[in-house]
This record gives C-alpha cells, structure tokens and sequence, in this order.
C-alpha cells in the first residue's frame, strides 16, 4: 500500500469531518434548527442573548445558524450523494451499452443524450418536480434523471475506444459475453474519466438542490439545506453576511475536498499510477 | 482419424468482393500446421472466421469449420461462445496489448474456466508453471505492466491454454518479440501442444519458424492455398513455383555472404484484379495461356497438395 500523502490526508479529513458532522447534526446542533424566535433576528455570529451563545448568528426568522448548517448538511449531502449515484448509474450503463453494440441501439440512446443536453437541465429539473410535487425523493429522482447523458457521452466515447482494443478482442476469443466483457473489463478500464464527471457534478448537485429549493421546488421550508439556507439569506446580504458566507463556505470547502477526492482515488485505482 | 480442425472450402468477402476463396485445411491433434503467406492474403481472416469472430466487414459466402467433425456454422452464437476458450482458444500478436491493463494475471488467465478467483487459483499458478513463469505464486497477483513482453506472451499462451482446448490459433504469435524470446515461447507452444494433444495452427510469415516447430505447412497466396504438406517435404521439395520462390528468398546460413537474396517480381493482386485463372500467373515464370484461363485445383502429388496446372 501506497502511503497518503500529507496534504491528501487534510483533504480527507475535512472530508470525513463534514460527512460526521452531518451525520452526528443532532448531537452536535446547540439549538432546534427549526425554533424561530422574533426577538432573536438577524443577530451577527457570536451573539450572547437570553444566556445563550448563537456562534454563526441567527436568521430572518431568529433560527440559529448554527443548527441550521449541521441540519442542511444532512440534506445537502445525501441529495448530492443518491443523486450523483442514480445519474452515474444510469448514463454508465446506457452509454456503454451504446458504445458496444453501436447500431440502431447506439443512435437511439445518443439521440436522446443529445436531446437531454439541449435543454438546460435545471429547466428540465423544474418541469419535472413542477409535475411530480417537490419533495426530497422527487428531487433526487428527479436531478438523477437529468443528469445522466454527461456520464452517458463520455461513457459511450470511452467504450467505443476500449472496445477495439486487443485485449477486449482477447477476452471475447477466451469465451467471455458481452455482459462479463462490459463490467470486468470495459468498466474498469473508463472509470477514470467517469470519475472526473461524477466529482464535478457532485458540487453542481448541490448547486441545482439549492437553485430548486430557492423556486420552493426542492426541499420544503422550514427544513434546511444550503441551497435553501443561502437562498433565504441572499435578501439580507447587505445586513447579515453570514447567511451566506457560512453555507457557502461549507459548499465550497465540500466541493473542492470532493473533486480532490476525485483526481487522488482515480490515480489510485491505477494499479499503473500506483506503483510509480 | 477425424482431424480436430477442418475448414471445408471456405469462402470469405469484404464488401462482396472475395478475399479468401475455397479453403480447405485440416489440422491433426498434437500438430502444429503452419500458415504461411504474403501480407494481406488472408490468413488472419481465416483464423477470425474459425472463432467466428469476423471483423464487421467481413461476410462468410460459402464453406464450413468443422472442430472434432461438428460444424460450428450450426451453432448459435450462445453456443459458440461457450467454446471460445475452452474447445478453441486463440492468441495473437503484441502479448502485452492483449492483456487487460487493470485485471491481475491471474484473473485473466482463469477468464475461460469460468469460476471464481479462488476456486481458479491451483490450475492458474499450476498452468503459470508449466509455461515456464518463475514465482507463480507473486506473478499471479500482478498486473500485465509488471510483465516483460516474453512474460505477457507466456501468460497469454497459459490464458489461452488453461481450459485444455483441442486447438490452438495462434496469429504471428512472436513477431513483437526480440529474437531469443521468440524461439522460446515457439518452443514452449510446441511442446505444450505436443503434451497436451492440442492442434494448432500458427500463422506466420517467418519461413524460418514454420522449419523450426511445424509438423504440416499451408502455402497461401491471394485467398487461396497454393501448396500444403509436411514441411520436410515441401522444404525438400517445393513443388508449387510460389512455393519454390518464397522459399528462395528466404537467406540462409550457407549462402555466399553478401549474395543477392532472391526476390519475387512483381506484386500481388489485390482481390479486384483476381481473373479467372491461377492467382499466381501474373508473376509465375512458367504462366502460359491455360494459367491464365482456368484456376488450377489443389491435386494430390507426393506427400503434398498443390495447386498448380504444371507442378510436377
Ligand atoms: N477489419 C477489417 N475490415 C476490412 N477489411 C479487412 C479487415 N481485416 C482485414 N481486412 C482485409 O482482408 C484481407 C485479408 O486480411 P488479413 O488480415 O487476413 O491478411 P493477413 O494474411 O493476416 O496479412 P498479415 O500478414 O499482414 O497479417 C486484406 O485485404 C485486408 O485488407
Ligand atoms: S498454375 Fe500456372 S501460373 Fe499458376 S503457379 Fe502453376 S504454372 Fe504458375
Ligand atoms: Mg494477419
């Protein structure tokens, strides 16, 4: 075994601290997320009222930070987490399926990645939950759904080449089927470049849960999640910055450890790159 | 004796043009039959259509491939290929391509017994033995890229081999390997088809191995056989004119240093230009009006079939 380099350790780290902290968000939460209190608005972080410390400040409705952060996590996370799966599941498959039987079955399926990725997905997102309700299952079937052709065309662009290559030749000539030849063989070898998709659009995840939950077609109010935690605050950024900056920074300190996460696991699962 | 493999008048085109046209060849178990013959006549095709595994552009217009005596034009492709690997495996050029990057050596080489890692494990480091690899035990886990070129061919011909096929099609097997490689991995094919009773067919168009490690020769030229029969016959007695000037241009020890090495005017047909006649005529001394009108049949004459109106 390779041994992790210091800096990768940090980006791990930070990793596994926000997944514990979202996990462990009742635990760890001074306050309920969802009590609100008039006399408690907008107060700046590390406000001392009433004997109680708001450490990242309170919103528009006097509910703490805090608590609303570690809540949100949980949602931000999982919906980002269920939905990058069901997408990468989903584009991976047809993709490859149309790279190795090409044909009729490949113009089929290309046709409609092509047509999936003219329209811009958020658009597509909201028609979706705007018919099916909003809702946190509908949100996650509904962003899984949207963004599978970006897996689906480097999925099938990789197969393509891959398949030509000798030892798939080699494999079929050893007795394999199709379906043995696609996951031990061709999977593996494009999982790479898969990897780079899933990584960004783990962080634009977030981003389209939070552009959903701002049109109230995402998470339903009073629940948290970043996205609804920063739309709410976008009104009051002039007066309280940490509405913003705090979920924000969250989403960026996740995104970034995330895509790092990303480079450092595909390089590892290089048997090639992990011995150099 | 039925022969293990036996390709009854096979015919094959690309874009209905024939490239390879009545191919007859029979191969014994524990043989090795050479297939010898210039660069695009065919021979890799030929392989690729016993396997049945034909690049898309290529279509089978007529004959069939018959292992043990049962035709597998028959089968469905279900069929066929459960005995991809385990009735007739094939290994071809560039070992080390033909290895899967990210799987281990042992996965691969257990690819056509269809079992479990572990259950593959003894026959995998039993079968990295018999073909000669040290430390089977450290080899196994490896990947193809910790591998030298020998070693991957080496590891190839056990993947190949593993599930004991009848035979064996082996396409220009050591032509990517340096020269005291390829002697040992042809030495190690012969003598592992000799043990096993494995019949194989090599493709190759290095005269030098066909003297070397086969039993039989198959002479292609231009989608046709022009001459097959033991090598000891055909290296004594070329019989075919194709025949007896490939083997001219081939250099040996005891020609006077710096001689001019014999070569064969002319070029050969591409399939559009193929007449009527014997394919061979356009650069045949010894073409004459008959040649050129009507396609000779491969006969019997000596130990040898050959195809030629005026072989005698
Ligand atoms: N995948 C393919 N698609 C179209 N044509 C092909 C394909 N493979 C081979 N051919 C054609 O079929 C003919 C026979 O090719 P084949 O590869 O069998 O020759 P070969 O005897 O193996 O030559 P070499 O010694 O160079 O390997 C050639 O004219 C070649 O151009
Ligand atoms: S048939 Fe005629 S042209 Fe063909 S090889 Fe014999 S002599 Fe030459
Ligand atoms: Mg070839």
């Amino acid at each position: 075994m390779r041994r992790i380099s210091p800096g990768m350790m940090v980006v791990l780290g930070l990793l596994a601290l926000f997944v514990a902290a979202a996990l462990a968000a009742p635990l760890l939460s001074p306050f309920d997320p969802l009590r609100q209190s008039l006399l408690l608005r907008l107060k700046p972080p590390g406000s001392l009222l009433g004997g109680r410390t708001f450490i990242l400040g309170t919103d528009d409705l006097g509910r703490d930070l805090l608590s609303r952060v570690l809540f949100g996590a949980r949602v931000s996370l999982l919906v980002s987490v269920v939905a990058v799966a069901l997408s990468f599941v989903v584009g991976t498959a047809l993709g490859m399926v149309a790279g190795w039987y090409r044909g009729a079955v490949a113009v089929v399926i290309m046709r409609l990645v092509d047509t999936m990725l003219s329209i811009p997905a958020i658009l597509l997102a909201v028609l979706t939950v705007a018919v099916l309700g909003p809702g946190f299952l509908n949100l996650v079937v509904v962003l899984g759904l949207t963004r599978w052709p970006r897996y689906a065309r480097v999925a099938y662009g990789q197969t393509l080449q891959v398949a030509v290559l000798p030892y798939i030749r080699a494999a079929e000539m050893a007795g394999a089927g199709s379906t043995r030849i696609l996951w031990r063989h061709i999977l593996p070898n494009i999982a790479g470049p898969l990897m780079v998709v899933a990584t960004s659009e783990f962080g634009l995840m977030i981003l389209f849960e939070a552009g959903l939950s701002f049109l109230g077609l995402g998470i339903q109010p009073p629940a948290p999640s970043w996205g609804s935690i920063m739309a709410a605050g976008r009104q009051y950024v002039e007066r309280a910055w940490w509405l913003t900056v705090f979920p924000g920074a969250c989403l960026f300190g996740v995104v970034l450890c995330v895509n790092v996460t990303g480079d450092w696991l595909r390089d590892r699962l290089d048997p090639r790159a992990a011995s150099r | 004796m039925t022969p293990v493999l036996a390709i009854e008048n096979l015919s094959l085109s690309i874009a209905g043009v024939p490239v390879v046209d009545g191919i007859n060849l029979g191969v014994d178990a524990g043989e090795v039959m050479a297939l010898v013959g210039e660069s695009g006549c065919g021979k890799s095709i030929t392989s690729a259509a016993v396997m049945r595994l034909l690049p898309g552009a290529v279509s089978q217009t007529a004959g069939d491939i018959r292992l043990a005596g049962e035709s597998l034009s028959r089968l469905s492709e279900r069929q066929m290929q459960a005995m991809r690997g385990r009735r007739l495996s094939m290994i071809f050029q560039e070992p080390q391509a033909a290895l899967d990057p990210l799987s281990t050596i042992g996965t691969q080489i257990a690819e056509s017994l269809r079992q479990s890692a572990r259950a593959a494990r003894p026959a995998v480091l039993h079968m990295l033995d018999e073909v000669g690899i040290a430390d089977p035990a450290r080899r196994i886990d490896q990947y193809p890229f910790e591998l030298s070129g020998g070693m991957c061919q080496r590891v190839v011909i056990a993947a190949a081999l593993i599930a004991r096929p009848e035979l064996l099609l082996a396409d220009e097997p050591t032509t990517a390997l340096d020269v005291t490689i390829q002697a040992q991995i042809l030495d190690l094919l012969r003598t592992l088809a000799r043990e096993r009773g494995t019949a194989v067919l090599l493709i190759t168009h290095d005269v030098g191995v066909v003297a070397d490690i086969a039993d039989r020769v198959a002479v292609m030229y231009a989608g046709r056989i022009a001459e097959a029969g033991p090598v000891h016959s055909i290296f004594a007695q070329p019989r075919h004119p194709y025949t007896q000037l490939l083997l001219a241009s081939v250099p040996r020890l005891s020609d006077v240093p710096k001689s001019p090495l014999a070569v064969i005017p002319g070029r050969v047909p591409t399939p559009l230009e193929f007449g009527p006649g014997c394919r061979f005529a356009s650069r045949c001394p010894r073409a004459d009006a008959q040649c050129v009108a009507q396609t000779p049949p491969l006969r019997p004459l000596g130990d040898s079939d050959v195809a030629c109106w005026h072989a005698a």
